[in-house]
């Protein structure tokens, strides 16, 4: 499999990456991406696959855009004005920059769960029940049977099941994390992304979330960015790095399968990165 | 050294004991004005209670009498006001935190609406007599609710806007994410997360108009008779104590005095009602 894995030269090369997961199917893909706050470039010619049904971990030092990449594949960015995508971000070939893309459509599809868990101010049941009722008009046993169903599948059932009525602001730090998963996995989404979904937790909580997330890539495709290099080599099948460039914008530095990229990445930035080594 | 730690040490305390001293003085002065003013109201106030005080007209002089149709004319353009300066301020300051973010146009009604928070209210006062008073040809309850509901407005507004800019911006993104279009968001998630604080924006202003004199003056002007029909001049508390205060009848002074009492125990158990509910959020909520 060696020649799955790859090096890019400050993204010269960006067709290497994207031939990289060729052989699998790309769910998500992001084709000569730019990214710009105001006149700056946060993410410069990102080229690379999503696969289906793996989990794809971002790593990379802080501030070189693997939240901001993260936050293009929903186009979450919108909400602020002075940020612009350019290039092609393509979910099952479809671009999802096209500003003819139905938002809500590419939200359904695509969910996000942030740093910090943030619950609603809401029942726990409203929680998982708020995003459902915004797509379909379920009667109450149905929605009950959804609702159960997310939240067996966030790993959060047996904790809650008796005080679904109870406000979820009661809920550790952990058992919210997991809730906001369930929360978007009850749209029933192909993708996931996940920003950094453990730094606020405890290793114990950690861990169930990457329990979790081994689960979960049955059925979801996973992209999820970390500074934790263990919880990367743990959970992903595919590793992307990021590194930046002279004039601070993120660039993919290299792309590969995980196993290869922690025992015998190709890029030295990526050796120093993933050993704890800078230079 | 540890001689000269020592030093540092002490003086650091002999600091610390001036700056407490002071601090505590400056707040005993600051408290004994406000209980003696409590403790007065208490006093006069109680002397003066009778139940024929909620059953009666004020009187003429000499005469006995109560203070019920002002209690009921504040009360009524109370609620009006509320009524009429809150959907339009939690709509503004919603359009100020949500959708005018950095933007011109934004800044610039936060702007005017602080003028507008600070206005003196015989301002506010003046102005609705020269646009209702003056064009209707006579004074109004309505009037007066309106004075009052432009004291309130601001305050809402401000609450609004600065409650829903202390929701965490990840809080938007999570809702949004799940493709749920802004305004759902805001009136669903948002709302429900800034209710506290806005509620007791709104306690607060229903506190503040509920002491207001001067616009009542040149708006709802009085009433000696009761009477629930906005279009005419309304009684009120603030105007009659005024009114009651500054006259030499004793009766009439009386009055005022149980007027006042009744005020600051309606203005105390706001202040208490707020505080709890923002109490009880924090318990629930943190």
């Amino acid at each position: 499999m060696t020649d799955a894995h790859c090096s890019i030269a400050s993204g010269a090369v960006p067709s290497a990456a994207v031939a990289a997961t060729a052989s699998l199917r790309p769910k998500m893909a992001a084709r000569n991406l730019d990214f710009f706050y105001n006149d700056f470039q946060a993410l410069k010619n990102i080229n690379f696959n999503i696969a289906e049904k793996r989990v794809t971990a971002l790593i990379g030092p802080s501030g070189c855009g693997k939240s901001t990449l993260l936050r293009v594949f929903n186009r979450i960015y919108l909400i602020y004005p002075k940020q612009e995508a350019k290039g092609e971000v393509l979910l099952d070939g479809e671009n999802i920059l096209d500003p003819r893309f139905p938002l809500n459509r590419l939200r359904s599809k695509v969910g996000m769960v942030f740093q910090k868990p943030v619950p609603f101010p809401m029942s726990i049941y409203d929680n998982i029940a708020y995003g459902i009722r915004h797509y379909e008009k379920l009667p109450k046993s149905e929605m009950d049977a959804r609702v159960e169903q997310a939240l067996i599948q966030g790993a959060l059932w047996g904790e809650v099941k008796d005080k679904l009525k109870q406000s979820a602001l009661g809920l550790s730090g952990g058992q919210q994390q997991r809730l906001c998963i369930a929360r978007a996995i009850a749209l029933k989404p192909d993708v996931l992304l996940l920003d950094e979904p453990t730094s606020a937790l405890d290793p114990l909580a950690t861990g169930k979330i990457e329990q979790l997330i081994s689960e979960l890539k049955k059925e979801f495709t996973i992209a999820i960015v970390t500074h934790n290099m263990q919880q990367a080599a743990r959970v992903s099948d595919w590793t992307g790095f990021f590194w930046l460039n002279e004039q601070r914008s993120g660039i993919l530095a290299e792309f590969g399968e995980t196993q290869q990229m922690f025992t015998s990445p190709r890029d030295r930035r990526t050796e120093d990165y993933i050993t704890g080594r800078f230079g | 050294m540890s001689a000269v730690a020592d030093r540092l040490y002490r003086n650091r305390r002999i600091k610390n004991g001036i700056a407490l001293v002071l601090s505590a003085l400056s707040a005993a002065f600051g408290l004994f004005w406000l209980v003696w003013i409590l403790w007065t109201t208490l006093l006069h106030g109680i002397a003066a209670m009778k139940p024929s005080l909620f059953t009666q007209m004020t009187p003429p002089p000499g005469a006995d009498g109560g203070i019920a149709n002002a209690l009921f004319g504040s009360l009524l353009m109370s609620a009006l006001a509320i009524l009429i300066g809150t959907p339009i301020g939690i709509a503004a300051g919603t359009y100020l935190a949500e959708f005018a973010k950095k933007k011109a146009i934004g800044e610039t009604i936060r702007f005017v609406n602080d003028i507008l928070l600070s206005a003196p209210s015989i301002v506010l006062g003046l102005f609705v007599y020269t646009l209702v008073v003056r064009t209707t040809g006579h004074f109004s309850g309505f009037a007066g609710a309106l004075a009052l509901a432009l004291i309130v407005l601001p305050v809402v507004v401000r609450t609004t806007d600065e409650m829903l800019q202390l929701v965490p911006s990840t809080m938007r993104e999570a809702a949004l994410s799940l493709g749920v279009p802004q305004w759902k968001v805001t009136v669903q998630v948002l709302y429900r997360s800034a209710l506290p604080g806005i509620m007791t924006g709104v306690l607060l202003a229903l506190a503040r108009i509920s002491g207001e004199t001067a616009p009542l003056l040149f708006t709802a002007l009085n009433n000696q008779y009761w009477t629930s029909d906005l279009t005419a001049p309304m009684a009120s508390m603030p105007v009659v104590i005024f009114q009651y205060a500054m006259s030499p009848y004793e009766s009439w002074q009386s009055l005022a005095w149980a007027g006042a009492f009744v005020v600051t125990l309606f203005v105390l158990l706001i202040g208490i009602l707020s505080r709890a509910i923002l109490l009880r959020t924090k318990v629930t909520h943190d």
